[in-house]
């Protein structure tokens, strides 16, 4: 699966799609890939205020956990409620369906360390 | 007796094929100066005739005698099916079920186990057990904590004591503040619970029926918890009791399965359980079975939720448990089958004859039973001399009770009394004539 | 096969309680404390034998066959012990009534003496129900350590090799893990063990022999780094059996061990429990241990709860008894002679087997191993793994091999073999695994697809996970 052009990625295997101060946030073809089938996505709480680079949402396989960091810091204004019954949402349409929670961002500079999707295709080969 | 098959002739095969000639070459990565010269100062080797005699005559300087003791670990009978079934060496020499196809045994019984303990305890998920009781109760606090984020635990006082330190041992090194809520007639005293209660409390832990016997008032107690927000841990001791009595609108159920078909064995091995509300399945520590299908599509049991644990989340995991009790739980699982519904028949013998126990001794002038709280099947008796009334009883082959002064300071010349199923109306009869000739 | 609540008929029993012989008293509990409903089982007792006798068919067991479950110690559990165990001055003895219990007392002193005498601790407390109750009950002891002293130290060093349960324990205390990287020959990494040191490290837990079954070669040198940071040694004794009567873990320079009585010491694992792991520590740490400990005066033995520092207690009563009596019996029927003979025989077990393996399966750590050694399924043919080698052990009568740990090996392979197996087992172990080999290369949907003839074939872990399933929904 290519990695859209249009979404920014973090080092961690994250990709983040900018929309103003909003941004959504999910994992990569290459994460889920790695963490083999998903069977639970342990959401943030609406409302909740999440600090960069601090846990935000769980992730976990059979033989897996991985944290998700938030790209940048804000309020969590809204998540993918539909994963919490179709966690496999994540493996099948990583960049779609599977997409984990939306923040609305309180520093845009924050996203100044995200990189562009040719630099983070040489960290995902 | 070492039970190592090897003969001369083949270890010195077997050092030719690894290509070294002794068996001390093999540890050559060890320092020198590390290795011992000398034997270990441990006796010497002993034939299966000696090692029997020699543990036997261990055995032999216990004194059994008629017990009215209880506080924590009872004496009830043991159908005949449940040590059997436990001595099946496919149970008892086999490790934790990692590889479930040739573990299904041991995972069903588990899964048995695990729904054996959601339909006495009202909770919705329970783990595959626990170490004991008072361990689980500590990992309970810890859990309230971790769905609460809240610092502060509310234990009663007439939680178990042995309990209670636990749990304080814990709390401390987790930075978990404990406060303990005092009693009125036995019974948890909701006044001052309702006066401790605050924003910071992340649960109130209350022990059913209590270490003094006492039935506590659940319902009060739970309102007061949930219309704080904070969570209510119920801890069950007296497992038997179950058969009777409900467990609560608790968020978190634990407790000690000795009662279910194990013996006292001088405080252990027997089991803890923890249950708890569905929306806190993920906190649960401890191993879970859960149910699924095969290849084949036939069902089949595994380990599942396996991302809690330490061995996957590592320093994240909602605790370090490891191993739980398994052949006690299994124990606790053959001896529930055994007694089915007749359960409650055996939580009604053991109240009645208590009730029975209690009437005849507060006849008596120099007793008094203390707490006019409903009780299960232990109870407070006030005497004048604690002392010699446990010598004395002693003297008639006969152990008493549990001195409270132990645990209790301000209960000096109070004994902790319990009669179960085992203790014929004789027995009791007799234990009666014996306090009332005490001078 | 169904479970035991699908079998349930209303009306049969499968005891008989005895007749109330005792006055009824009416309404003695208040109708308000009373549980409403009790759906458990209606069974008989032929049910309940045959339903549980059913279901160990379906367990395999060390009586069953090799279980080389690496870093368990899976070694044959003497009979003698459970006979032992299940005494009636044993069984009958209430935790509360120690005075009349001078046998329990006696047996669990000279138990802690003899353990003493093994490890070259101080001190041992009995009370911890399992290996890693025990490593809880050290860390505890670690942090209280520097809390008296009024020293803040957060941190305790762990090898990335190390099970899982040093890092939770860690956690558990409100300490900081961190991980220090293995070398190239398994042990710790000096030079990133020297960059972590500082005056917030509280000690340093290492698993020795560690989990890929190998002495660390720097253990003196590790020591006085830590000591001379006035750090202080744990020791997870997972592994003793591999050292017993060869070396003392305080000679090591260790200030803390715990052992596991349900591996070293034979007391059998009861699929998962009950286990015991005994802490032992040295002199200056004594006072620190859980109360209470046993203490023998004019042939009497008593409990002393006065440890001025105790941490506390970590569960009712004195420990998992019933598991001590097992390790007891076994100490003294082996002697110091058996016991240095199970180490020996535990390590030519381990190093017989590894050289015939490592012709066949990648071995990442090539040299003389202790108890266990570690093979990796990196260059195996036609995709075949770990999990798939494991699966087609069971096809053949073996329990598998610990898998995918230690974390540092890739696809890691790991197997004890201990000391109680003979040369024609492992022979016909390691033929074995040397014909699943060829089947990889030449029939790779056969080891793929393995078990095929156990109970039940590979189970989907997947949907066990996502949609769990915990206890059975119906009603009796």
């Amino acid at each position: 699966m290519e990695n859209p052009k249009d979404l920014k990625y973090s080092k961690d295997h994250e990709w983040i799609k900018i929309d103003g101060n909003i941004i959504t946030v999910g994992i990569t073809d290459f994460a889920q890939n790695a963490l083999t089938e998903i069977v639970f996505v342990e959401l943030p709480d609406k409302g909740k205020q999440v600090q960069q680079n601090k846990t935000a949402a769980t992730i976990e396989s059979v033989k897996s956990v991985s944290d998700i960091y938030a790209p940048a810091s804000g309020e969590v204004i809204e998540v993918n409620e539909q994963l919490k019954n179709a966690p496999e949402k994540v493996n099948k349409d990583p960049y779609g369906e599977g997409w984990i929670f939306k923040v609305k961002i309180s520093n845009p500079d924050e996203l100044n360390t995200l990189i562009p999707v040719e630099e983070y295709n040489k960290i995902a080969e | 007796m070492n039970y190592i098959p090897t003969t001369e002739k083949e270890k010195k095969e077997m050092l030719k094929e690894i290509g070294v000639n002794d068996a001390i070459d093999l540890f050559q990565d060890i320092d020198e100066q590390l290795i011992l010269k000398e034997p270990l100062k441990i006796s010497k080797k002993l034939s299966e005739i000696e090692v029997r005699k020699k543990v036997e005559s261990l055995a032999q300087k216990n004194k059994t005698k008629t017990s009215f003791l209880g506080a924590g670990c009872y004496n009830h009978y043991i159908p005949s099916v449940v040590n059997h079934i436990i001595s099946r060496s496919e149970f008892y020499t086999a490790y934790t079920p990692y590889q479930p196809e040739i573990s299904q045994g041991a995972l069903q019984s588990i899964f048995e186990f695990q729904t054996f303990i959601c339909k006495l305890t009202g909770m919705d998920v329970a783990n595959a057990s626990m170490y004991d009781g008072s361990s689980a109760l500590a990992e309970a606090a810890f859990m309230s904590h971790n769905i609460t984020n809240k610092n502060k635990i509310l234990i009663s006082k007439t939680v178990h004591p042995e309990y209670k330190k636990v749990v304080k041992t814990y709390c401390k090194m987790h930075d978990l503040e404990v406060v303990e809520i005092d009693f009125k007639n036995g019974a948890t005293d909701t006044e001052k619970l309702k006066n401790e209660i605050n924003d910071e409390t992340a649960s109130v832990i209350i022990q059913n029926p209590n270490f003094f016997g006492c039935i506590e008032n659940l319902d009060e107690i739970e309102k007061i918890a949930h219309e704080n927000n904070s969570l209510l841990i119920t801890c069950i001791v007296e497992a038997i009791s179950l058969g009777l009595l409900k467990a609560g609108n608790a968020d978190i159920v634990v407790g000690d399965g000795q009662s279910f078909g194990i013996s006292p064995s001088f405080g252990g091995p027997a089991f803890g359980f923890m249950a708890a509300k569905k929306e806190h399945m993920r906190k649960l520590p401890g191993r879970i079975v859960g149910q699924t299908i095969d290849a084949d599509g036939n069902k089949g049991f595994i380990l599942t939720l396996q991302a809690r644990e330490q061995h996957i989340r590592r320093e994240k995991a909602t605790s370090n448990i490891c191993t739980n009790q398994a052949l006690m739980a299994l124990a606790g699982t053959v001896y529930l089958s055994m007694l089915g519904k007749q359960l409650k028949n055996l939580a009604i013998i053991n109240n009645q004859k208590t009730n029975y126990a209690i009437e005849k001794i507060n006849k008596l002038i120099n007793f008094e039973i203390v707490f006019s709280s409903p009780i299960f099947n232990e109870f407070v008796v006030k005497c004048n001399d604690s002392k010699k009334i446990i010598d004395e009883l002693e003297k008639n082959n006969i152990i008493a009770g549990l001195d409270l002064e132990k645990y209790y300071p301000e209960l000096k010349n109070h004994l902790l009394m319990c009669v179960t199923e085992t203790h014929s109306k004789s027995d009791i009869d007799k234990l009666v004539e014996v306090m009332e000739s005490i001078k | 096969m169904k479970i035991i609540f699908e079998k349930s008929s209303s009306g049969r029993k499968a005891v008989e309680l005895p007749e109330l012989d005792v006055p009824m008293k009416e309404n003695s509990i208040p109708e308000s404390m009373l549980r409403n409903e009790l759906d458990l089982p209606e069974v008989s007792e032929v049910d309940v034998v045959r339903h549980y006798t059913a279901l160990s068919r379906k367990n395999f067991g060390v009586d069953n066959g090799f279980y080389p479950l690496g870093s368990c110690t899976m070694k044959y559990n003497p009979k003698i012990n459970e006979d032992m165990a299940v005494l009636n001055g044993f069984t009958q003895a209430h935790p509360l009534a120690p005075d009349l219990n001078p046998g329990c007392l006696q047996l669990m002193y000279e138990l802690e003496k003899d353990l003493c005498e093994i490890t070259g601790m101080a001190r041992i407390t009995l009370q911890p129900a399992a290996g890693s109750h025990g490593e809880l009950t050290g860390v505890m002891i670690i942090k209280k350590y520097f809390e008296v002293k009024g020293e803040k130290r957060t941190k305790i060093l762990i090898p990335d090799s190390a099970h899982g349960t040093n890092p939770a324990s860690v956690t558990l205390c409100s300490m900081e893990a961190v991980e220090i990287k293995s070398n190239n020959q398994g042990s710790i990494d000096l030079e990133d063990l020297k960059k972590n040191i500082d005056k917030d490290v509280a000690g340093l837990m290492l698993t020795n022999p560690n989990t890929l079954g190998l002495v660390d070669k720097n253990i003196l040198e590790i020591a006085k780094i830590l000591h001379d940071n006035g750090s202080l040694f744990y020791c997870d004794g997972a592994n003793l059996n591999a050292v017993v009567g060869i070396s003392k873990i305080a000679d090591m320079g260790f200030d803390i061990v715990h052992l596991n009585l349900h591996k070293t010491f034979s007391t059998p694992h009861g699929c998962g429990g009950p286990g015991s792991g005994p802490v032992g520590v040295v002199e200056k740490l004594v006072d620190f241990l859980p109360i209470p400990l046993i203490e023998k005066e004019n042939n009497e033995y008593s409990l002393n709860y006065n440890l001025k520092n105790s941490i506390g207690q970590m569960r009712a009563f004195f420990g998992n008894f019933g598991v001590m009596i097992k390790a007891y019996t076994y100490i003294k029927a082996l002697g110091a002679e058996g016991l240095r003979q199970v180490a020996e025989n535990a390590v030519l077990n381990a190093n017989y087997l590894m050289s015939k393996l490592k012709k066949h399966y990648k071995l990442p750590y090539d040299t003389i191993c202790k108890h266990e050694f570690v093979l990796s399924d990196e260059g195996l043919p036609n995709n075949i793994i770990t999990t798939d080698i494991a699966k087609r052990l069971l096809d053949y009568g073996f329990h598998a091999p610990t898998i995918y740990f230690p974390l540092i090996v890739h696809g890691a392979i790991m197997i004890e073999p201990t000391e109680t197996e003979s040369k024609q087992t492992l022979d016909r172990f390691a033929d074995v695994m040397i014909k699943i080999k060829q089947e990889a290369e030449q029939n790779p949907d056969r080891v793929k697809n393995a078990p095929s003839n156990t109970p039940v074939k590979r189970l989907d872990a997947v949907t066990a996970a996502r949609n769990p399933i915990l206890k059975w929904e119906g009603k009796c």
